[in-house]
């Protein structure tokens, strides 16, 4: 099987600092794969590169089938061929109500005059109730995102970006200030998605990365330092050195 | 979840029968149909107060619920006035023109025409050629055309240069502003085939009806003006109460995420700065008529602050409030301006409100930041609120 993302020896740098150094990276169709990597480790800026918000000095990425050149594309040309992304603080747009925000997401035409003549179709608000249900807010789909508690507004990302139907999925330290409960339903949420999906995580937290249960990546310096199970990539001495050591 | 506009608009069925209320009303007490209660030149200010609250509306649109904070839509709004004024001081020339040389033993030919209705309008600037713009002066239909178009097509032109360039916030605030004072300082020219400083005058006489009192041409205008500003604000709140409008106040809230759910953001802003540039040509269109004389001391770059203004007093992100806003400060600012004000003498200096109410403006912003920072609009906010909570 050939993979969903092809990233290949990729670098950038800013000012002089090379954030990233050289970077391969891929991923299947239907896979759940975590990054992990102390800080400054160029995972955020791997993200920015995948989603077209930086451009790499050099490399490729490739992605879908048949191949896109994503270093061709901008942001919403990108997330429209199927890239979701998860940002690390909960963004969801807080004065407008749960409904409309996953409406907004849901994956139609988005150019401004379809939307302008856009009517909820009976599909459409199945869609956003099945979501709603999903991601456990089914009873607050009328009040407005900013009432929500951190926890549910990170759901209510995830639920958006699950709306977006992206065929890859990247996810920002999503446990970061949740509860032990809502940890474990997120990771459910993280797993169900990887079914049909390629998901990402880039997390900190290694309780969580072992929730995942899945491959994991380690950067270091802006290049991958080693990759396999947890268990495997823990038992590395250079990971230990640069990462757990401390 | 289908439901109609006026269900998730509320404040549409209000506004509308509250000015068509307004509209009759005023109409019953005017010089021209009624009771003669209210004077022609009350009718004209109450008219542009209109035509001026249709800007507002605009404004709102685009800084309220798009959050682009253009300091530049009173050249569109300037744009449209010239459009109209054009075939208005044309028409009117002709007439004029043709009337003083049917005394002749000829008829007058159609170049001496031309060349008369040349000399009478721009004489003043040292010309007697009729400049290639006014190609289309002579037909109605044309400058109306022209109105949405001029205007329309600088935004979308504008616009895409700017957004295209990513260029937000206060820089884009500036680059309005630059817009606009640049396009003041091109009509301010002699040779900007447009009167220069003198701009165009005689508005309000419209072609054909000379024999119209004004009287009554004041009420059609305001009539007007009235059907305009209902259009503008249910076209506004169609705009605002679908997708669309979640999408925009998404670009105004966080632009990156959006743009990340793969919403072209530059087009939307495009759409909505163009929209709303031609809503402004419009008002302006419809206003000065009513004004008499439109010169490019109009569009100058306080102009646009002032509609920002209006439109934080009146509280932006609600059209209600854009209205309210424009209503009130600009009658009062004609109270205070128009010498009706009286001047308050302190023996060692007299307040005089003709300088002073710039002042009076400058604190009552201030203030209405401070302690309200949803504008008046936000008011009524509280009082729904406390209604449903008691």
């Amino acid at each position: 099987m050939s993979a969903l993302l092809e990233v290949t020896s990729i670098s950038v740098s800013f000012d002089g600092f090379k954030a990233i150094n050289n970077l391969s990276f891929e991923i299947g169709g239907q896979e759940l794969r975590a990054i992990i990597g102390p800080n400054g480790a160029g995972k955020t800026t791997f993200m920015d590169i995948v989603t077209g918000k930086t451009r790499p000095d050099e490399g490729r990425v490739r992605f879908g089938e048949p191949q896109l050149d994503l270093l061709r594309l901008s942001e919403s040309q990108i997330a429209r061929a199927g890239v979701g992304r998860k940002f690390q603080r909960p963004t969801v747009f807080e004065a407008q109500s749960v409904r409309d925000n996953l409406t907004m997401a849901l994956s139609n035409d988005r150019l401004p005059f379809a939307v302008l003549r856009y009517k909820p179709s009976k599909e459409d608000d199945g869609r956003v109730s099945a979501l709603a249900e999903e991601i456990g807010l089914s009873g607050e789909l009328d009040r407005t995102a900013g009432e929500l508690s951190h926890g549910q507004k990170q759901w209510l990302e995830i639920g958006m970006l699950l709306a977006q139907d992206p065929k890859l999925l990247l996810v920002d330290e999503p446990a970061a200030g949740m509860t032990l409960g809502e940890r474990e339903h997120t990771t459910d949420l993280l797993r169900r998605a990887a079914e049909t999906r390629a998901v990402v995580v880039v997390e900190h937290d290694m309780e969580f990365v072992r929730r995942l249960d899945c491959k994991v990546t380690v950067l270091h310096e802006g290049s991958v330092l080693a990759e396999g199970t947890l268990d495997h990539v823990t038992a590395n001495s250079d990971v230990i050195d640069v990462y757990l050591g401390r | 979840m289908q439901r109609s506009l006026f269900a998730r608009q509320p404040s549409v069925l209000v506004f509308i029968g509250l000015l068509a209320l307004f509209t009759i009303v005023i109409i019953i007490l005017s010089e021209g149909f009624g009771l003669g209660i209210v004077s022609t030149s009350f009718i004209k200010i109450l008219g542009k107060t209109l035509c001026l609250c249709l800007i507002a509306i605009a404004m709102d649109l685009v800084w309220g619920y798009c959050g682009i904070l253009s300091l530049g839509h009173f050249a569109f709004f300037g744009l449209g006035g010239y459009m109209i004024g054009m075939w208005l001081m044309y028409e009117r020339t002709k007439d004029i023109v043709i009337a003083s040389l049917s005394g002749g033993e000829l008829p007058a030919t159609p170049e001496e025409i031309t060349e008369a209705i040349g000399t009478q309008i721009f004489g003043v600037v040292g010309g007697a050629e009729i400049p290639v713009v006014w190609y289309f002066a002579d037909s109605l239909f044309a400058q109306l055309l022209l109105v949405v178009l001029v205007p329309g097509l600088l935004a979308l032109v504008f616009g895409w240069l700017a957004f295209r360039s990513r260029v937000t916030g206060v820089y884009l605030s500036i680059l309005t502003q630059a817009m606009t004072l640049a396009l003041s300082l091109y009509l301010f020219q002699n040779d900007s085939g447009l009167r220069g400083n003198n701009g165009l005058s005689g508005l309000q006489n419209i072609p054909g009806l000379t024999e119209v009192p004004q009287s009554v041409v004041s009420v059609w205008f305001f009539l007007a003006s009235a059907f305009a500003l209902g259009l503008g604000y249910l076209v506004a709140a169609w705009v605002v109460s679908g997708k669309f409008g979640n999408v925009i106040r998404a670009i105004r809230d966080d632009e990156a995420r959006i743009r990340f759910m793969g919403y072209p953001v530059e087009a939307y802003k495009l759409v909505v700065f163009t929209l709303t540039a031609v809503i402004a040509a419009i008002a302006g269109a419809l206003y000065y008529p009513q004004a008499g004389i439109i010169n490019p001391a109009e569009i100058a770059p306080i102009a646009s602050i002032y509609l920002a203004v209006w439109v934080a007093i009146g509280g932006r992100g609600r059209l209600y409030g854009a209205v309210i806003g424009a209503a009130l400060v600009s009658l009062l600012s004609s109270w205070f301006t128009g010498g009706q004000a009286p001047s308050i003498p302190l023996g060692f200096y007299t307040i005089d409100w003709v300088d002073w109410w710039q002042v009076l403006l400058g604190l009552g912003f201030v203030l209405v930041t401070l302690f309200a920072p949803k504008g008046i609009g936000g008011l009524f906010d509280r009082l729904v609120r406390k209604d449903a909570a008691s």
